[in-house]
Formats: structure tokens, sequence, C-alpha cells
């Protein structure tokens, strides 16, 4: 079963692209992969004022994810509080992953020529600390939750 | 090992407080602070990891060896380029005077540093970037309240109703400040937003009000007329504090609602409900009454419209509303010494004091200098040269072209600064600072309901041969004999002579970053100890101001309408994005990935009827077509058809630096005739009164032929 969610509340994002960023400096990353993505749909007017929804995708964590199975060398895992990562240590960098799953969620790391991709920041969560992209959202519009605790 | 060490952001000049993780000299994590931030930070904030790295900065001092421009380079040491320096300066003072010397920096509380580095040299001439920015918005605030723009702060988080005039919170991002309007809105105020185009901010209000560009006055004007008509504005207050208050009815008469709703062509039925609203709302309403208002010709106006507005609120120092930051008197504390040495008495070049008397003599207006680098019969003597202390004229201001013109009379140009500039890269030295994270700066002061004192700490070494400003200027006071208003050799000596007195020492930052001066908010004052307060000849809010008058100003100014675009024309408006910090981090990898150029916004009628589809091509020209760039639409039915929009800081021109050279298009350059076009009774540049050429461009690819 998951444990974990991560919850956009749309009232109060403001689309600053920030969370994408403190993503990317936690893991290091150069640029080029961007493990989580900002999108609002286009304005439409509501009672005069143009509004708009925000959404927040990383990767969705599935629980009979594609990209598991397909790894030559075992390591995408899928760890039992339900979080899927990549073993840095095993991948090859050969993206079957990325191909396999249909968000074509796991990137290139083209420092480290491995795959990269959304770990819900597990070495953060594991020390009892909430992942980057939501500690350090500008307003708070991210909420790590925690499924078993509902 | 692993250390935490609380600092101050450099990224933009909001200067959010942070807490920094350091392993090996390596940062590996940067926050707000999370005893005032709650961890929050923006993109920019985050992506000042990626500057540290970045090698497409200055990395030793520089002098140049070719033409002005042409990007030749000599290599120098520190001692080379202070002596270099020193010299010049020597001889600029002998042969023309010290006053011949002009030091820009930006505005905020590191400023006296540099003030008292020119002053002590003997010049009166410091000045600031304002007058692209905040200078209307603080002279208005001067005429009416005779305190400047930052004499009030804004209760938002407990406020009602908050009402914005294009101030794009969300862009212009204020992290504390935009919490607090989100925490407002979750308990059910209300946010009513005006501009010209639909933004992340305006996506938040309850009201929207989309005007035509240059407007903003009339409905500012109809919303007075209508709060006086009903009579709900606070009596007593007016009677005891507020002068010539039937001067100002009697100016409103005329602009009444169903007026306004013609000129800014919006419904009256909308702004009567707006009234409405404020009613049910008032006191806790905040007309936000501004920051970068270098707009249009009439911003000062505008900017003293919404002032009267907080006036008629009855919101001044109230909950909900506009309260006076409090400093350490308040908290029956001593305050921190900043470097410091008095004006010399001579006229300053840009005539602010003698010629304009109704503008703050502190940093004066930069542009006013060009006009005493043009010609010497008006001015008391000319300008030799300029220091410019990260700060960029050829970004910030219209016209870098003619102004490189202006510039060449100059014998001495200086940059100091953590990255190239435009006018670093055309001036003779480059002095490259350490970046904010490699850097201590002085202690300051934020007052406020909680007054404190906050430092910016050292996170790294640096890596590459840079200085802090600190040690910059003092080295160069050295040498030019004025070391004594630099008195210290390291920073710790420099901290303990600011804390001297207060019964603080450095050390006691370190647990939190800042030391609050009260443990609980001070109480607001009570409505009778208002009276000293108000710093305007009359110690009233004037509404008439004398200094006004007495430069042959109108305070209460009637309505003139904006000029109207010619066909194929567009009213050039220019604004932020919440990952970008105007020109200065367009060069950031991690921004440039997120935001690598800039579009041009244009209202999705007028692009149909010049054949523009979204993502064409575009030829972007100056009214008398000195300059031309093109750039790709983005057409959006939410903006205005007469504007056409764009964010400021792109098209830049540096080839060392690579990713953000040619990207885009500079709006400043695109401003014809605009380096004169100042606003009289506010100071600041009107950019916003430039119209350009639009057109699709040849360039968009009909088959595209390969071989
Ligand atoms: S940081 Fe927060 S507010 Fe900004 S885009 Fe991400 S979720 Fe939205
Ligand atoms: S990478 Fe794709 S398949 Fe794998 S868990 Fe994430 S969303 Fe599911
Ligand atoms: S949870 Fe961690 S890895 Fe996943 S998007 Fe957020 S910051 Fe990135
Ligand atoms: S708003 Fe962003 S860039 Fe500006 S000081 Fe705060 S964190 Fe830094």
């Amino acid at each position: 079963m998951n444990k974990y969610l991560i919850h956009l509340n749309s009232k109060r994002c403001i689309g600053c692209h920030a969370c994408e960023v403190h993503c990317k400096i936690n893991k290091n990353l150069p640029v080029g992969p961007i493990l989580c993505e900002i999108s609002h749909k286009p304005l439409k007017s509501v009672k005069g004022v143009p509004k708009t929804e925000f959404s927040f995708r990383s990767c969705y964590h599935c629980d009979d994810p594609f990209c598991v199975p397909v790894c030559p060398v075992g390591a995408m895992i899928k760890r039992a509080d339900g979080i899927v990562y990549v073993d840095q240590e095993k991948c090859i960098g050969c993206m079957a992953c990325a191909g396999a799953c249909p968000w074509t969620i796991p990137q290139l790391n083209p420092q480290t020529n491995k795959a990269i991709k959304c770990d819900y920041c597990l070495e953060r969560v594991d020390q009892g600390l909430k992942p980057a992209c939501v500690t350090k959202c500008t307003t708070h519009a991210l909420k790590f939750l925690c499924l078993t605790e509902i | 090992m692993k250390k935490t060490v609380y600092s101050i952001c450099g990224m933009c000049t909001v200067r959010c407080p942070i807490r920094v993780e350091v392993e090996n000299n390596r940062v590996s994590w940067i926050e707000g602070n999370p005893h005032l931030m709650d961890h929050a930070l923006c993109a920019r904030g985050s992506a000042g990891v990626a500057l540290l790295d970045d090698d497409e900065r200055p990395q030793q001092p520089l002098i140049r060896d070719g033409g002005r421009g042409a990007g030749r380079w000599r290599q120098v040491s520190w001692p080379t380029a202070y002596d270099y320096i020193t010299e010049k300066l020597k001889k600029i003072k002998k042969e023309y005077g010290p006053e011949s010397v002009v030091l820009s920096s930006r505005g905020g509380p590191w400023q006296s540093m540099y003030k008292t580095f020119i002053h002590a040299y003997g010049s009166p001439n410091y000045t600031n970037h304002d007058c692209t920015c905040g200078r209307n918005t603080h002279h208005a605030s001067m005429s009416l309240n005779g305190v400047g723009r930052k004499g009030f702060a804004y209760d938002i988080k407990n406020t009602r109703h908050l009402v914005l005039f294009g101030r794009n919170y969300f862009a212009s991002l204020q992290i504390a400040q935009g919490n607090q309007i989100l925490d407002m809105l979750d308990n059910g105020g209300r946010l009513t937003y005006v501009d010209v185009r639909q933004t992340m901010t305006g996506v938040k209000a309850d009201r929207f009000f989309l005007v035509r560009p240059g407007t903003d006055y009339a409905l500012a004007l109809a919303v007075i007329h209508e709060v006086i008509k009903r009579n709900l504005y606070p009596k007593d207050f007016i009677d005891k504090y507020v002068s010539d208050f039937d001067e100002l009815c009697a100016f409103a008469e005329e602009y009444t609602p169903a007026w306004a709703a013609k000129e800014c062509g919006i419904k009256e039925k909308a702004i009567m409900a707006f009234v409405d609203e404020l009613a049910e709302d008032m006191p806790k309403v905040i007309f936000h009454p501004g920051w970068n208002l270098s707009r249009y010709k009439d911003s000062f106006y505008v900017s003293r419209a919404l002032h009267i507005l907080n006036v008629l609120m009855g919101n001044i120092e109230t909950e909900g509303g506009l309260f006076i930051p409090k400093g350490p008197g308040d908290c029956g504390k001593k305050g921190i010494r900043i470097l410091d040495c008095p004006k010399p008495d001579i006229k300053r070049g840009d005539g602010v004091g003698w010629k304009y008397t109704h503008f703050d003599k502190g940093p004066g207006l930069a542009h006013l200098f060009f006009e005493a680098m043009r010609s010497k019969s008006e001015n008391p003597y000319p300008i030799k040269a300029w220091i410019a202390m990260r700060h960029d004229p050829f970004c910030g201001m219209p016209e870098p072209q003619r102004q490189k013109l202006l510039f060449d009379r100059c014998d001495l140009l200086v940059s100091i600064d953590t990255q190239y500039s435009e006018f670093g890269w055309y001036s003779d030295v480059i002095l490259p600072e350490s970046s904010y994270l490699e850097r201590d700066n002085p202690i300051c002061l934020q007052k406020g309901a909680k007054p404190r004192l906050i430092v910016r700490r050292k996170a790294v070494e640096p890596k590459y041969d840079t200085k802090p400003s600190w040690e910059i200027f003092k080295q160069l006071a050295d040498r030019l004999d004025i070391s004594e208003y630099f008195p210290y050799n390291t920073i710790e000596d420099l901290y303990a002579w600011q804390l001297e007195g207060t019964g603080y020492t450095i050390r006691d930052f370190e647990e939190k970053g800042f030391i609050d001066l009260c443990d609980e908010p001070i109480p607001l004052y009570e409505a009778d100890r208002l009276k000293d307060q108000f710093k305007t000849p009359s110690g009233k809010i004037e509404i008439i101001s004398k200094r006004l008058t007495d430069a042959g100003l109108p305070s209460l100014k009637p309505y003139e309408a904006p000029d109207k675009p010619v066909r194929g024309m567009f009213r050039l408006l220019y604004g932020r994005s919440a990952v970008h910090t105007h020109g200065h981090t367009i060069n950031n990898p991690l921004l440039e990935e997120l935001m690598p150029a800039n579009t041009l916004w244009i209202n999705k009628r007028a692009a149909a009827k010049l054949g523009i589809k979204d993502g064409d091509l575009l030829d972007v020209t100056a009214s008398d077509a000195s300059y031309s760039g093109t750039i790709h639409a983005y057409v959006t039915e939410f903006i205005h058809p007469e504007a056409v929009y764009t964010v400021h800081g792109f098209g830049r021109q540096i080839p060392l630096q690579t990713r953000s050279y040619h990207a885009g298009l500079s709006d400043q350059k695109l401003m014809s005739g605009k380096l004169d076009d100042w606003d009289k009774a506010g100071g600041a540049i009107n950019l916003c009164e430039a119209f350009v050429f639009v057109q699709r461009s040849m360039r968009n690819p009909k088959r595209r032929i390969e071989l």
C-alpha cells in the first residue's frame, strides 16, 4: 500500500516553479532533468475574473509500477511504504524504465548517465523530514500526506 | 562536516532571511529561515547554488584593454586594480574637483557604506536605481505624509480587503507578504486587482478590473469621489490630522464612476459594487500605493491618490491597515551604528536640492546626471567618472545606446558587481564582488511591528578571486586617505563597532540569524499620539503639499487621458516573472532552464488583425526605428488591445554570458526618447510611455529548405 502522497492546494499555488528548483538543488541535478512539474489550465473567466487551476506532477509511485519489472538489473525498486526509487549504484542508464512508464517519468541524469526520478526525497523522509519541494514551497501550497494517519 | 549558516538571500532585493547548509565548503541546501519564513523560498533563492558554481561571472579584477565595450580585458591583481582606480580618481579630483564623480548603487540597507565612501572622497553625488523603481511612490508619500515609501508598513494578514493597482505580488515576489495575502484570502478576505493584463496575482482576485493602459488615475479618482459622496471617510481623523480636505472634495466632484468607467473601459456598476464592498470592509482596507511606479506620466499622482484613499479608509495605524514600522527606540533599545560621512556642501550634479527642491536629497535622481554630462552651460560642473555599485544603468534606464555616448565623456567608469552587467562590460574596470553566499555584509536593522537586527554571513569561501564590498571600499578608502570613515580592518571589527553600546555581540546572531529587539509586537500608537508622525511642513497629512506648491506643481492634478497608439503601434509595457530578477538572473543556469527568453504578450483580437498567431516570430521596432528585435508572440485575450507586454531584463549582449547572450528582447532599447521623459513631480522615468511597431516577422518559416 502506498503510504505517502503529495497534495497541491491550487488555491495557494502561484505558479512560481520554485518547487522544481528546490527538487533539483536537493538532488544536485544539472540542467536537463526536472523531476516535478507545475502546470496550469488556460485562463477562464469566472464571474469576470480570469482564473486557473494549478497542478503538480512528479511520479505517481504506482501501486503496480510498470517501471520496476522492466529494469534489467533490478535498480528500480518499490519499497514497502510505496516509494518507487532508483538505486543509483545498480542503475546502468539503459532507460528501459522510461520506456515502460506510461508518462515517461524517469529521466536521464547527463552528469551520472543514470536514471533519476522523484523518490519522495526518501533520505529526508527517513529522517522524519518532508520532501524538498514541500518543505520550501514558496506559499506552503504543497502538503506531504501520510495516508496511514488519515 | 555539515554546518548551518543563517544569512540573507541576495537573488533579489527583497532580501529574505535564509538558512544555508554547507558541507565541505559546498552549499547543499538553502531554505527560508525557519524562524521567520517557515522554510519558504522562491525559485531564485534556491538557484543561488547555481550562481555559486557559475563560471560565467568575473573571476578576478579586470581592466579594459581595447575600446569601451570591445570585451578585451586584462586580468589584474586586486592591488593593481585599486591603484589604477585611485590614481584616476586623484587626477579627476585635481582637474575637475571631487564633485565630478558619481557613485550609484542599489537602494537598501547597505547603501550607507557606498554613500560614506563618495561623500568622504568629497562628492555629494551619491545616487541609486530608484528613478526606475519606487521614486514616484516615495515622493508621493513624502508630499502627503511627510515620510517616505517605507514610512508605513501594511498589515495585510489582518486586513479584510487588499486593493492592488498593478502591484503584481506573486511575480514581483515578496515571500512573506505573499503568504500574508494567501492567509488573508484563506480567512475570507477580499482581493481586488487592477491591471492592463491578467497576472498570477490577478487570478487570486475576487474582483478584477482590466483597464486601459494609463487610466489607473481615473479609477482611483472615481473611488475617491464615491467615498466622499457617500460620506464614508473618518471625519474625526480627517479633522485632526488632514489639511485641505475641502479642496479634495471640490477636486473630486467631477470624477464620477460613470466617467471613469468610460475612461478605463470598465463597468460603472462594477465600480459601484467595489465601493459597496469598501464600505463593508472599512477601515480594514489597504490600497497598496505601488512600488515600481516609474511608469506613466501621471504615476506619481496615481500613487498620491492611492495614499489618499488609505487616509479615506481610516486605516492609518490600525489593525488590518497601514502601520508605522517600529524601531529600537520603541523597544527602549539603542540602535546600531552605521557608517556615515556628512554630505559635502556642494550643489548636486543632478540638480536635486537646488534646481529641484521637492525631491528627496538622499539619493537624488540618477537620470538627471545625464543632463550634466551633456552640457556644461547649465550645470555647475561636468561629470567625469561613474562608479556603479551593483547598479546597471544600461539595463535599468532607457536607451543604453544614447547613454553610451554620454558616458563616453567620462574619464573613468567602474563596475563593482558579482556578475558582468551591461554597464560593466562597457566600463574601464570591473571589480568582482563575491556572491551573497561568499561574503559578509554589515548588520542591518529591520523595522516593523517587531523590529529586529539581521545580518548576512558568508556561507562558503569565495570560489574565485572576488572580494566583499566592505573590503573593496576599505581598500579604496585607505588609498584615498579617507580611511577614518571606515573604522575597521576585518568584518569582526566592523560588527563590534556597529554593535558597540547595544549589549549584543555578533555571536548573538548565531542561534537564529537575527536578534529580536522585543519579545512581543509593539502595540499600535494611540490615535491621539499620531501628531508627530507626519513630517510635512504643517505636521498634518497635506492634501495640498507645500513642497509641491513651492515647486510650482499641482498637488491635485486634473486627469489627462493617455495617448492612444496609432495603427500598427502598441504601448510597450514591462514587468516581472517569479523566476527572474530583471537582468540579474537571466544567465543563471537553473533559471535560464525555466525561462530562457521572454515573449511578447499581445491581445487576441489585435493579433488577429495583424495576422499574428500564438508562437509567431514578431519584429518589434522602436518608434523612430532606431532599434528593432525579434521575439515570439504570446497571444492572449487577457491583455488590453492597446498594449504589448514583456518581461524585463532580456536581450543581453555580453558574449561571456553564453546562456543569455541575445536571448529574448530588451525593452529598454526600444524606448526611443524616453531617457528624457520623466515625471516632474515624482522624479522617476516614465518607462511605460513608449510606443512600438509590431508586425509578424518575415523570418517565420513558410517552408524550410535545407540543401
Ligand atoms: S513552489 Fe509552491 S507555489 Fe510555487 S509553483 Fe510550486 S507548488 Fe506552486
Ligand atoms: S516512473 Fe512511471 S511507472 Fe514508475 S512508478 Fe512512477 S509513474 Fe509509475
Ligand atoms: S518529492 Fe523530492 S524528488 Fe519528488 S518532486 Fe519533490 S523534491 Fe523532487
Ligand atoms: S524573494 Fe526569492 S530571490 Fe528574493 S530574497 Fe526572497 S528568496 Fe531571495
